[in-house]
C-alpha cells in the first residue's frame, strides 16, 4: 500500500464489501475525515455520509478512504494541496502531475485493481482532466443528476459528483446507483436513467460533431491529430464551431465559479469545525482573518481575492453579472448545436500530463488556461465523458465527448463503442 | 480597471484575509494579468442576454413538510470542538 499513500489523504485497508470505493476527499464520509485538501479542515471528521456515499454503502461497496486533490479544488494539477502531505504522483510517470482537482481519485483508479471505482467531483473540469492524464475513464453528469448533500461546495452553479473507473460500462453503473433525486439537495431532480440500455447498440445513425476550434491554437498538435483520428473511427464526423465558448469560456467560468467560491468559503472562519483560534481577546474580524490566512493555501487566497472582486460593489456587473450573461450565450450555442448532433468531440485537455517543473513555472493565468477545453460542457451543465484514445511521449490522451442535458445514454454508448474497438 | 496594491488590500481586507508583504508582491502581478484577461468578456455582446444563474432551468424540489431526525447536541458539540460552553459555540466578541 505504501506506493499509493500519496494519492491519498486518508486510506483504509478492506478486503470485505461487493467493490470499492474512494472518495474525493470534499465529499463527506461518515466517521472518516474530510479535509477538502485544506489545513483548515484537517481535523474535521463528519459525522454523516454524503448521499452518495449512502448509496454506494447501500449497494454493498466499501469505502477505502478519501482521494487527495487540490485545496477546495482550486487546480488542474492538484499541485495546490493545503495539508502537510506529499503532492500526488501519476502512476504512469512519478515526474509527472495527476490533473486536477480529482488527482488522486484518478490516480488511485489507474493504479488499484478493476473492483475499484472512484467518485470525483467537477466544477470547470476536474474530473475529465485527471482521468485525461491518467488514462482512465472520467463521467461527469448533468447538473441536477446527482446529489451534492455533503459535498463541501467549491461553486453551486457548477458542481456535479461523478464516477472515474477503468470502464465505461463501471461509470455508468456507478452514475446508476448514484444519481437520483434526493430529498436533501433540492437541485437534485428524478430524470429518466437507464444509462447502460444503449450500449452494444449500433450507432451509425448518430450525428458527430468535432469542435473545430478545440483542434487549433494552444492545443498540442499530436494530441489533435490522435482526438481527430478517434473520432473518425467512430463513423461520419462533421466540423462544427463553438466561437464564444472557446473564446471567452476561461473567463466565464472562472469569474462565476471563483464568485461562488468566495461566498462558499466564508464559512470556513474558525467557528464550529476545523480549526479554531483563541477566541478571547481579540477582535471579531480579527480573530477570522487571523484563522483564515494562517490555514488557506496561496491559490485559495488568490481564488478568494478575485471572487470578492469580481462581485464588489462597482465591479460585479462588469464581471460577475456579465460573465453570466455570457454563459447564457455559452448554452445557446451549445443547445443549437445539440439540435442537429448526438454527440459533440474535443480533445478532453490541451496537453499530456505536464512535469512537476513545468507546472511551477507557469503563472495562475497560464494554469487556468489549461481548462480551456472542458469549461466549456461545464457551464452549459452538459455531460461528458473523458477516454484515453492514444499516447504520446509514453503518457495517455483524453478525447472528450460530450452530450445534451441528461444524455449521459447516448456519450455512454459512443465512448463504450470506442473503448472496444 | 487597474488592480493596485490600495485596491488588493482592500479586497483581502473584505475577504477576511491578511496578506503578507511577500504576498502583496506576488499576488499583484499574477491578478493583475488575471483580471486582464477576465476583461476581456466586454467585448462580447450581451444586450438583451438575461444572465444564466443555473445552466438548466432549476426548479426547488421540496420534500414533504414532515418533522425529521437531526443531529443530536451531542454530534453537533464534537469531541474535536474546542471552543464550546454550556451547549453553545463560542466566538470572539462581537462588540
Amino acid at each position: 500500500m505504501m506506493d499509493e499513500f500519496h494519492l491519498f489523504n486518508h486510506r483504509v485497508d478492506s478486503s470485505t464489501g461487493k467493490f470499492k470505493f474512494s472518495v474525493k476527499d470534499s465529499i463527506c464520509t461518515e466517521d472518516m475525515p474530510t479535509t477538502a485538501g485544506s489545513q483548515i479542515l484537517f481535523n474535521y471528521i463528519p459525522r454523516f455520509d454524503a448521499t452518495v456515499v449512502e448509496r454506494l454503502k447501500k449497494a454493498g461497496g466499501v469505502c477505502i478512504g478519501k482521494t487527495a486533490m487540490d485545496a477546495f479544488g482550486f487546480g488542474s494539477f492538484s499541485v495546490n494541496v493545503g495539508l502537510d502531505k506529499e503532492v500526488p504522483k501519476n502512476p504512469l510517470d512519478k515526474e509527472r502531475v495527476c490533473g486536477g482537482s480529482s488527482g488522486g481519485a484518478a490516480g488511485a483508479v489507474a493504479l488499484l485493481d478493476e473492483n475499484h471505482i472512484a467518485l470525483g467531483q467537477s466544477t470547470g473540469g476536474s474530473i475529465a482532466c485527471p482521468a485525461a492524464f491518467c488514462g482512465v475513464i472520467g463521467l461527469t453528469p448533468t447538473y441536477g443528476r446527482v446529489s451534492r448533500y455533503g459535498l463541501l461546495s467549491y461553486a453551486n452553479s457548477l458542481d456535479k459528483i461523478g464516477p472515474i473507473a477503468k470502464t465505461v460500462k463501471k461509470c455508468a453503473e456507478v452514475l446508476e446507483i448514484i444519481s437520483g433525486a434526493d430529498g436533501k439537495d433540492a437541485t437534485c431532480v428524478e430524470k429518466e436513467k437507464g444509462f447502460s440500455e444503449d450500449i452494444g447498440r449500433d450507432i451509425s445513425g448518430l450525428k458527430i460533431g468535432v469542435i473545430a476550434e478545440a483542434f487549433g491554437e494552444g492545443v498540442d498538435p499530436e494530441i489533435a491529430e490522435a482526438v481527430r483520428h478517434a473520432a473518425g473511427m467512430l463513423g461520419e464526423v462533421e466540423e462544427v464551431s463553438l466561437p464564444i465558448t472557446m473564446k471567452y469560456g476561461v473567463s466565464t467560468y472562472y469569474l462565476i465559479a471563483l464568485t461562488e467560491a468566495s461566498t462558499n468559503l466564508a464559512k470556513y472562519c474558525g467557528l464550529r469545525y476545523g480549526v479554531e483560534g483563541e477566541p478571547s481577546g481579540v477582535s471579531f474580524n480579527d480573530y477570522f482573518s487571523s484563522v483564515r490566512s494562517e490555514n488557506f493555501n496561496k491559490e485559495t487566497k488568490r481564488r478568494i481575492i478575485l471572487g470578492t472582486f469580481a462581485r464588489m460593489v462597482g465591479y460585479r456587473d462588469a464581471y460577475y453579472i456579465k460573465a453570466m450573461k455570457v454563459r447564457q450565450l455559452i448554452i445557446d450555442e451549445y443547445k443549437k448545436l445539440f439540435e442537429k448532433y448526438d454527440v459533440l468531440i474535443s480533445p478532453s485537455m490541451p496537453v499530456i500530463a505536464p512535469k512537476f517543473d513545468e507546472v511551477e513555472k507557469m503563472t495562475p493565468m497560464q494554469q487556468y488556461m489549461m481548462d480551456i477545453l472542458t469549461v466549456g460542457p461545464n457551464l452549459a451543465g452538459l455531460p461528458h465523458i473523458s477516454i484515453p484514445c492514444g499516447k504520446k511521449d509514453g503518457m495517455p490522451i483524453g478525447m472528450l465527448l460530450i452530450g445534451d442535458h441528461w444524455n449521459e445514454k447516448r456519450i455512454i454508448q459512443v465512448a463504450d463503442y470506442y473503448e472496444k474497438k | 480597471m487597474e488592480l493596485t496594491k490600495e485596491l488588493l488590500l482592500q479586497i483581502a481586507a473584505n475577504s477576511r484575509l491578511k496578506l503578507s508583504e511577500e504576498e502583496v508582491s506576488e499576488f499583484l502581478p499574477q491578478l493583475k494579468e488575471v483580471m486582464e484577461v477576465f476583461s476581456k468578456l466586454e467585448e462580447v455582446n450581451t444586450d438583451h442576454v438575461e444572465p444564466a444563474f443555473h445552466p438548466i432551468t432549476v426548479r426547488n424540489v421540496f420534500r414533504e413538510d414532515k418533522v425529521e431526525d437531526c443531529f443530536s447536541e451531542e454530534e453537533v458539540f464534537d469531541s474535536a470542538v474546542k471552543n464550546k460552553e454550556e451547549g453553545y459555540f463560542k466566538g470572539p466578541k462581537a462588540v
